[in-house]
């Protein structure tokens, strides 16, 4: 009993760090999709430079969900990521050549361009990759023997192809709203109007992937349209409603803060829209959260240090955050 | 191109390819991390402005060098999953939380602080702004203990118990953490990441010595480096011979591939200098030996009897060749290194070190010897552990994800051709950023990007204007 409780403590904190992940990445993989949008040299150097002091933090934690997820789900680590051999390989190659040019652009002037268009394809082959991972996720992966019984190719369909682009979508419209709020000027507004359509694609795809998630599976259909999670299916898209009035009302407005903070609820409602579907499997269909958790002693062992650390990485990772606070000072120099 | 290679050697070729570029970043940046926090905290000490000029220089290098670490270590925490899942699923209860708190205690700390030290001076002042730099130093620190205690776990398992499915489990983790060849593997690698370091240091004090940029700053890099080797070098020397014989205890067909010993020696063994071993005739050919040596450098006793590969069944031998070579390779450059040292203080104690360019030059050859020696040494404990993951529990084959040999062959390629561009241009960038010479002020150009403001302090504005520049 207390097994079984512990390892849904930690299905909770591995869906934590990859929402942490999904949201602050989100928004500066976002800014480099955005860079090609960008007017000239001056703009992107802001753009960057508004995320330059906290990317590897979020990075971190990517490496926190895989990490996390090979320590305490060893199965669901053993069989997704081969099950998704090619998208992962893809994203780690673009998470290298993004991650790179945040100093290399800085390094050269003769070959700037060559980084920032590294920037922008890493980032975009990434956040189409995480998407596209998604979608082969929520799909389903075949499990025989404790290994992964399906093709190399398996995870390519139209619904993965559909979430790759609406992940997309979401990330350009978290960086677009991030820039709203820490940019100024001529900048600022060039950002606020390039917020518009990736914000509308990003409601639309949202739509389609949740009319077409209750289809790919039974199940999932059961979840969404019988008692008591049918509440959700009303409650969640009501409060989606919400986020997106406040964020075009901010968009039309010109509020600073307040379209970035209805872009990651969004992303946080459709996180847990998702989360819904999966409950309580690690894997669907085949792998239940605790068929997948490792022994107890491993979970255990685990915790005691994750309710100490993650605590203090909360608090020094908001640190950071004030500590880079505010607008972006072009004269200040960092920038 | 790669066809008719099997999906294991391509999985095992790419991880080493992998780890491989991985850890040159990790022996530099540990290493260097540790100095800036020595600098900083000198300047604050001393208010001697070289020490902040220093700073700022080797400041932006490790931030290259941080950078490519960090991406080409997210590809290895991957990869574990992607390719060899069989291992994943039956190591992970007792490796997994071991990496899972190396992320959380060292990844986190890292990350957190880094943008502080790149880019915070000025909005955190020179106090928390030294907090954040110690913090980097000792994130890259804890990082090395748990990753290291990971690999030593595979080398040395202990504390584990097996289940109904067949997946190691943990019972006692003091037993797994301190596994018995951890404290041995841990020593050796941090002593060779500072070795690493002091030796790009110095080359690149050397350098611009030898280019007549005779000042402060570039004196004092070039003494620190050398007290560094001189002090370090002896001490790496004696761990690695602890080393040695705490493998001898734990993996002997380890050790009889790096000695090359196929047969078995009841009276004395010799120590094989030089030679080829030939693994199919169990020989070593043209072999160049002192008797008796090699027992007492693991034994202490000329006489002791030392068993050899024969005495080990055949599938259960790591190539030996491999082995041989790369552990030669290490130690000779261990001991050149040693000899640089010695160099350097007879220098010193003579008044010349700064203007004795024979011992330049010396350095300037010794730079990227640190690495070369880091990876000889992981490819000796690697390949010596073979065939084996787990050392005596789960051999290499039956360790792979059920990938198929295309697709690992496509990602190994992408790899290949990626790392080398990527991390080529990487090393040109550190490299130009090294020829640069270290003066006051020298951090105010404009093309100098992100980490322009913390060079703009109030020191680097007066050193500019009332003094000479240091150079
Ligand atoms: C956490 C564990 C870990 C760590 C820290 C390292 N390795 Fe390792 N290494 C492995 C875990 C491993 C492995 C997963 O166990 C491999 C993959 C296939 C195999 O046989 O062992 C391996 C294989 C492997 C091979 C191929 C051996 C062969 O197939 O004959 C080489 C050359 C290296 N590694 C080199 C390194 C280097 C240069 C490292 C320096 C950081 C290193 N390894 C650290
Ligand atoms: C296969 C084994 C390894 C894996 C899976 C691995 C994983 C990683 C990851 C994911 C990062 C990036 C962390 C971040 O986002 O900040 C990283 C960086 C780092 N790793 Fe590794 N690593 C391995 C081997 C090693 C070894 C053997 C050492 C040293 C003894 C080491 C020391 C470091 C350090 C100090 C960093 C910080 C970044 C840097 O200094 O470049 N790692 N590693
Ligand atoms: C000259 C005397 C040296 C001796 C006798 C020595 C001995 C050893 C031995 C026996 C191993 C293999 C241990 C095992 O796998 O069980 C090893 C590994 C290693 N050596 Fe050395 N070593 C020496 C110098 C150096 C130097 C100068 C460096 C680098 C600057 C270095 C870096 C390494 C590294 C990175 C490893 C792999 C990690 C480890 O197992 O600690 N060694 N050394």
């Amino acid at each position: 009993m207390f097994g079984l409780e512990l390892s849904f403590i930690w299905a909770g904190l591995i869906a934590l760090s990859v929402l942490i992940y999904v949201i602050l990445d989100g928004f500066d993989l976002g800014v480099g999709l955005l860079f090609p949008l960008s007017k000239d040299e001056e703009e992107r150097n802001l753009m960057m430079n508004s995320v330059a002091p906290i990317w590897d933090g979020n990075e971190t934690w990517l490496v926190l969900g895989g990490g996390g997820l090979f320590a305490v789900f060893p199965l669901a680590y053993a069989t997704i990521m081969p099950a998704l051999y090619m998208p992962i390989i893809l994203m780690l190659l673009g998470l290298v050549f993004r991650g790179v040019a945040f100093e290399y652009r800085w390094r050269t002037t003769r070959w700037k361009g060559l980084w920032d268009i590294s920037f922008f394809g890493g980032s975009f082959v990434a956040a189409f990759c995480q998407g596209i991972a998604l979608g082969a996720l929520v799909q389903g992966i075949e499990i025989e023997n404790r290994a992964y019984a399906g093709g190399w190719w398996d995870w390519l369909t139209p619904f993965s192809i559909l979430t790759g682009v609406a992940v997309t979508m979401g990330y350009a419209m978290l960086g677009a709203t991030w820039l709203n709020m820490k940019l100024e000027g001529r900048i600022q507004a060039h950002m606020r109007r390039l917020a518009w359509p990736f914000a509308i694609a990003t409601v639309v795809f949202m739509g389609i992937f949740s009319i077409w998630t209750p289809f790919l599976d039974g199940e999932y259909y059961i979840r969404w349209f019988a008692f008591p999670t049918a509440i959700f299916t009303f409650l969640v898209p009501a409060l989606v409603a919400v986020a997106v009035f406040g964020l075009f009302q901010g968009l039309r407005r010109h509020w600073d803060v307040t379209p970035f903070l209805c872009a990651l609820a969004l992303f946080v409602l459709g996180f847990i829209g998702i989360g819904i579907s999966f409950y309580p499997h690690m894997v669907p269909p085949s792998l239940t959260i605790a068929e997948a958790a490792a022994p107890d002693s491993s979970l255990k062992f685990a915790l005691v240090g994750t309710l100490v650390l993650l605590p203090m990485i909360l608090s020094y990772t908001a640190y950071t955050y004030w500590v880079f606070r505010g607008k972006i000072d072009p004269a200040e120099g960092y920038h | 191109m790669l066809d008719g290679f099997s999906a294991e050697v391509l999985a095992r070729v790419q991880f080493a390819f992998t780890v491989s570029f991985h850890i040159i970043f990790p022996s530099f940046s540990i290493g260097l991390a540790s100095f800036l926090a020595v600098l900083n905290a000198l300047w604050l000490w001393t208010k001697d402005d070289t020490y902040q000029v220093l700073f700022d220089y080797w400041k932006k290098i490790f931030a290259v060098a941080f950078g490519m670490g960090v991406v080409s270590g997210i590809v290895m925490s991957y990869q574990f999953g992607t390719n060899w899942a069989v291992f994943s699923d039956k190591a992970g209860p007792v490796i997994g939380p071991l990496m899972a708190y190396e992320v959380l205690s060292a990844f986190f700390l890292e990350a957190g602080f880094l943008g502080i030290m790149l880019f915070g001076l000025k909005r955190v002042g020179p106090g928390l702004h030294m907090f954040a730099t110690a913090m980097v130093a000792f994130g890259t620190l804890l990082s090395a203990t748990w990753i290291l205690s990971v690999n030593s776990w595979m080398q040395t398992p202990a504390g584990y118990g097996i289940n109904e499915v067949g997946q190691y489990i943990p019972l006692d983790w003091w037993k797994i953490v301190f596994n018995p060849s951890f404290p041995y593997r841990l020593v050796h690698m941090v002593l060779a990441a500072y070795l690493t370091t002091a030796l790009v240091v110095g080359a690149v004090g050397a350098w611009h010595l030898l280019k007549d940029n005779k000042g402060p700053a570039s004196q004092r890099m070039f003494s620190m480096a050398m007290w560094m080797l001189l002090f370090v070098t002896p001490l790496q020397i004696a761990a690695g011979d602890f080393h040695g014989i705490n493998t001898l205890e734990h993996q002997p067909a380890k050790v009889m591939a790096m000695e090359g010993h196929f047969d078995s020696h009841p009276d004395g063994a010799p120590l094989i200098l030089f030679g080829i071993p030939n693994q199919a005739e169990k020989r070593v050919d043209y072999a160049v030996e002192v008797p008796k040596l090699s027992s007492l450098i693991l034994k202490h006793d000329l006489d002791a009897p030392l068993a050899g590969l024969d005495t080990i069944p055949d599938e259960d031998e790591p190539p030996v060749a491999i082995v041989f070579f790369s552990f030669r390779v290490m130690v000779g450059l261990g001991f050149a290194m040693l000899g640089l040292g010695l160099w350097g203080a007879v220098m010193r104690w003579r008044g010349k070190l700064h203007s004795s360019p024979m011992l330049h030059r010396a350095a300037i050859v010794m730079g990227p010897m640190g690495f070369v020696a880091v990876l000889a040494g992981w490819i000796t404990t690697e390949v010596g552990r073979q065939p084996f993951t787990i050392y005596g529990l789960l051999r290499t084959s039956d360790s792979l994800a059920p990938v198929s040999a295309p697709a690992v062959a496509a990602s190994l390629t992408a790899f290949i051709i990626v790392y080398f561009f990527v991390f080529g241009a990487g090393v040109y960038y550190i490299l130009r950023l090294m020829g640069k010479r270290p003066k006051v002020g020298a951090t105010e150009d404009i093309t100098d990007g992100p980490i322009r403001t913390a060079g703009t302090t109030q020191v680097a504005h007066k050193g500019h204007k009332n003094q000479r520049p240091a150079e």
